[in-house]
């Protein structure tokens, strides 16, 4: 194996980063439920400290390899030959810091507008960040599904205890539609496990070569885990009502981190694991990718709820997401997994933005406000930024990623790059039309009075622009990550096919 | 002729506990605080599990067998009873069935489990079957005055009934094909004389799995279970929803992969569709219900059905994973039935799934019980369910069973509604009025080891694991 198994820092510092929420939230169940402000401060803390505790990760990068960099690897149930086993690359490294940036936000965002089980509250909080930095940093496939699927249970919950009127049916259909996704996943991982035999190690699983029916039958296996949580067409429908009704952190922390845990599932399994079925399913990938694109778009234009026309363009970014992954080209791929950054950083902010609104006047109704930008300059302002950030308007950081996915996309299928920018377009209309009808026009009852942002929520907003306009003037900072990674994995998903299939079929042969 | 003594060494856990609860019995008459009888139980089956560790071996001319998979079977039934007696103590006294023969009678029922557990000949599995058939239908019943106890009593006894005809039946016949009652002289002669595709023998089989199926409570053979388990003092629901079943895989493991062995194919065409309504007509009709104990009597059919897949995988992997379920089970189940005990006060019946609504604003320490247990039965990591869940799949997938575990975790993934029904009412709505719980430290301490164990096995289940196989690796 060339992959080295390094870890630069003097400590484990992944299995900090998890155990620290999870520490945190053990510490918060031990405190008085009364104590509401400690418990906020406590939460607030802890999440700051693993920010902290993540920086190093940023500085101390090896950008020169595509290896997995700070390594750690211990046997855990040597019965299946399973191993706890973390490790990040070029492509997982950005959501880990990501994940840890936006639970001091999401915690910030909460202050005030989580008035019931507080301490439970910050509790699922803490947990869903420890089960999302895990997903990431799995380098073995069951301590990855271990991980994915205990993130359903404080999700669950976060959205079903704190969220909107229509909350219960929003989380029970969160649930089951990932869960079920997640378990033909998990029949999968089991088939890949015993036919080579018994290992469930990520690293070793992708240097193997699989039949070419075997890879087919995994990756809708796969497919049906990673699909629902992207969410590809046609099954985003849980997404609307989850993003809608879920509280504003549970919205942020959807749309940012949770699902690019799909997209992120396709690159670090689907491709490298099943490269030949990939490349031939490539242009079903790239069809739902456009279907998504357009179809989420055009839905937006229909929206009444603010919170719900956000939603659905998750469903049409996230379709520009896997378009550019399955492009199979480096431009596509590196504006792929910079778009999920970005998604997660805008939406993420769309998302604040609007819980900072609701706060105030507690409706999502669109034709409710009017006017906001004459009352709330400042909030006018930054969510000008979020709003231009999401048409992808270049200096921001939607331009970088829409750019290099449109330019991967040309070169895999000129079809579906044009079709693709019409997105954009649409894109556009729906995202300033929302702005138009919100902050323009004239002033609306509910709005008028309203007082601007405070330190607070200015803070939970400001790290949000910033990263926009760094990722839009200076993307390199970002995409020097992945550069390497990003090629080895196009090295085995292009190189291993042509030579994949004739030693899958002789195989075949073989067996027969 | 000369008479030799069997050798007693392997039955002696059994001698024990019979000699024990036959005391337990008497002293029980001169004992007034019913506690304490509760009391002596749990030092009779300390003096069980202690002396479990030396009794490997056969007697009896093979009648008994005590290895390690009837040894790890014995423990998972003896966990039971134990955490069984933990949850009645204070509940007893509530439903005012507070008799020192109750704990008699469990302990019967449960020697009659371990009995079941080591028999190498029909005939002791027929003894030990009824002995534990016989006291468990006295607990369904237990309850005089409450008529739906009365009518779990005697629709338990009567299906039980139908089950051990069909068992008898199928013994006759198999002693009339090949002369012995003796589960390894049995393989030996089908083995000798061919007689694999026999008809009489085929339809022996189909007798045993039948009778089998009403013991596991496998669809169609189910009919019993709701009903039984709704009626039934909840103590003993948890009881029977573990034990009898437990028991139940333990002779369908050792039946039909000893003296059915060669007839591999032929019983998996029977297993695999009555495994797959089980956890079909399990799942789907629990969505329906709404008293809980129904509702988990259901879930309970359905569990059955998973556990089925690895008997139908027919190696020893497949049967390791049966004995870690089962043991998992215990401690899900019956931690979700000791939460729905503490509901139970003396005017409070808290057994009707409206019950639960807010209790977490309420009672948020049993709501996070609850939660957990509702999650491990669903089968969500990190906790033992999955665990649990996991190493069925990989054994029918290693042996060639994927379509059927597809089938399985889509019908694993359609339980999460009505699991996740209980957490909803629980965490998402409103109390309605004010729940009293009726908390003892007997019932704590249960509810403790339950959670730990749940929580435990789920992240660190290496011991477990490497314990099951090395109890199979002689099978």
């Amino acid at each position: 194996m060339d992959q080295a198994t390094v870890n630069t820092l003097g400590f484990p510092i992944l299995s900090l980063l998890i155990f620290l929420p999870v520490a945190g939230a053990l510490g918060l169940l031990l405190m008085k439920s009364s104590q509401e402000g400690l418990i906020r401060m406590f939460a607030l803390l802890v999440s700051i400290a693993g920010f902290l505790l993540s920086l190093p990760l940023f500085t101390a990068f090896d950008k020169t390899t595509h290896a997995m960099q700070f390594v750690e690897r211990h046997a855990w149930i040597p019965a299946w030959n399973i191993n706890y086993h973390l490790g990040l690359d070029g492509i997982s490294i950005l959501f880990v810091l990501l994940s840890t940036l936006v639970t001091i936000l999401c915690i910030l965002i909460s202050w005030n507008s989580i008035k019931v089980k507080v301490k439970e509250f910050y509790i699922s909080l803490l947990v869903v960040e420890a089960a999302m930095i895990g997903v990431f940093c799995s380098l073995d496939f069951f301590l990855f599904y271990i991980f994915w699927e205990a993130m359903l249970i404080p999700m669950y919950l976060l959205i079903g205890v704190w969220g909107g009127p229509n909350r219960i049916y929003a989380a029970v259909k969160f649930f089951l539609f990932t869960l079920v996704g997640s378990v033909l996943m998990l029949v999968g991982i089991i088939v890949l496990y015993l036919y080579s035999g018994g290992t469930f190690n990520i690293l070793e699983l992708s240097t193997r070569i699989y039949p070419y029916d075997m890879q087919l039958w995994l990756f809708w296996a796969f497919f049906a885990a990673f699909a629902v949580k992207v969410p590809m067409f046609p099954v985003h429908t849980w997404l609307p009502d989850a993003h809608t009704e879920a509280p504003t952190a549970g919205s942020v922390i959807l749309a940012a981190v949770l699902i690019k845990m799909g997209a992120y599932g396709f690159l670090r399994f689907s491709l490298p694991i099943l490269p030949e079925a990939s490349k031939a399913m490539t242009p079903v990938m790239i069809t739902l990718s456009v279907i998504a694109i357009i179809y989420g778009g055009i839905i937006c234009l229909a929206q009444t709820d603010l919170k719900r026309l956000i939603a659905y363009s998750s469903v049409s970014h996230m379709g520009f997401v896997t378009l550019g992954i399955f492009a199979l080209n480096v431009q596509g791929m590196e504006g792929g997994i910079l778009q999920m950054i970005n998604h997660g950083i805008v939406t993420g902010g769309l998302f604040l933005g609007v819980g900072v609104i609701y706060d105030r006047t507690h409706t999502r109704q669109i034709s409710d406000y009017g006017g906001v930008a004459s009352v709330m300059p400042v909030y006018a302002s930054l969510f000008i930024v979020f709003t231009f950030a999401s048409i992808g308007l270049p200096a921001t950081n939607g331009f970088i990623g829409e750019f290099l996915i449109l330019l991967g996309g040309f070169k895999a299928n000129q079809w579906a790059g044009v079709l693709a920018a019409s997105g954009i377009i649409i894109g556009a209309g729906y995202m300033l039309w929302l702005y138009q009808r919100v902050f323009f026009m004239e002033t609306s009852e509910k709005v008028s009075g309203l007082h601007d942002l405070d330190t607070r929520e200015l803070i939970a907003l400001l790290p949000m622009v910033i990263l926009i306009f760094w990722i839009g003037i200076y993307p390199d900072t970002f995409l020097g990550f992945m550069h390497e990674s990003v090629r080895h994995l196009l090295e085995r998903v292009n190189s291993g096919s042509a030579h994949g299939v004739s030693v899958a079929k002789n195989i075949v042969e073989i067996l027969k | 002729m000369q008479f030799l003594m069997p050798d007693l060494g392997p039955v002696m856990p059994e001698i024990i506990m019979t000699v024990l609860t036959l005391l337990i019995l008497l002293a029980d008459l001169v004992i007034k605080r019913k506690e304490t009888v509760a009391l002596l139980s749990v030092f009779c089956i300390a003096a069980v599990v202690y002396s479990l560790k030396g009794s490997l071996g056969t007697t009896f001319n093979g009648m008994f067998i005590s290895d390690g998979y009837s040894i790890f079977f014995k423990l998972i039934f003896l966990l039971n009873v134990i955490m069984t007696i933990l949850i009645s103590v204070r509940y007893i006294v509530i439903e005012k069935i507070n008799f020192g023969e109750y704990y008699a009678l469990i302990l019967f029922s449960t020697l009659g489990m371990m009995i079941m557990a080591s028999a190498g000949d029909l005939i002791v599995l027929y003894l030990g079957l009824e002995l534990m058939a016989l006291s468990t239908y006295i607990l369904a019943g237990f309850i005089r005055y409450d008529v739906r106890s009365n009518e779990a009593a005697v629709k338990y006894f009567l299906l039980g009934a139908f089950a051990s005809a069909f068992l008898l039946y199928g013994t006759s016949l198999i002693y009339g094909l090949t002369g012995s009652t003796d589960l390894r002289a049995i393989a030996g002669y089908i083995a000798e004389k061919g007689l694999a595709g026999n008809q009489a023998l085929l339809l022996s089989m189909i007798f045993f799995a039948v009778a089998f199926s009403f013991k596991i409570a496998a669809v169609p053979f189910h009919m019993w279970a709701p009903d039984a388990y709704e009626g039934a003092p909840t103590s003993i629901t948890a009881y029977m929803s573990v034990g009898p079943k437990a028991a139940g895989f333990a002779v369908l493991g050792r039946v039909f992969l000893t003296a059915f062995g060669s007839l591999r194919v032929e019983w998996s065409v029977i297993l695999i569709p009555i495994a797959i309504l089980t956890m079909g007509v399990g799942n789907i009709v629990a969505i329906s219900q709404t008293n809980i104990k129904r509702m988990l009597a259901y879930s309970s059919i359905a569990h059955a059905g998973y556990i089925l897949l690895g008997i139908i995988a027919g190696t020893q992997d497949g049967l390791a994973s049966v004995m870690v379920y089962l043991l998992i089970y215990a401690f899900m189940n019956i931690g979700a039935f000791g939460v729905i005990i503490m509901l139970r006060s003396e005017n409070f019946k808290g057994d009707s799934l409206e019950d639960y609504e807010g209790l977490a604003k309420t009672h948020p320490v049993a709501a996070a019980l609850m939660l957990v247990f509702m999650f491990s039965l669903t089968g969500i990591p990190p906790t033992a369910g999955f665990i649990g869940k996991f190493s069925l799949f990989v054994s029918a997938i290693n042996a060639g069973y994927t379509g059927v575990v597809i089938i399985a975790v889509i019908f694993s993934a359609i339980s999460a509604y009505f699991y996740l029904r209980v957490v909803m009412l629980m965490y998402m709505k409103e109390p309605k009025e004010t729940v009293v719980l009726s908390t003892s430290p007997a019932l704590s301490l249960a509810l403790a080891v339950a959670l730990i164990c749940v929580l435990a096995i789920g992240v660190a289940p290496a011991t477990l694991l490497n314990f099951a196989k090395f109890a199979v690796a002689g099978f």
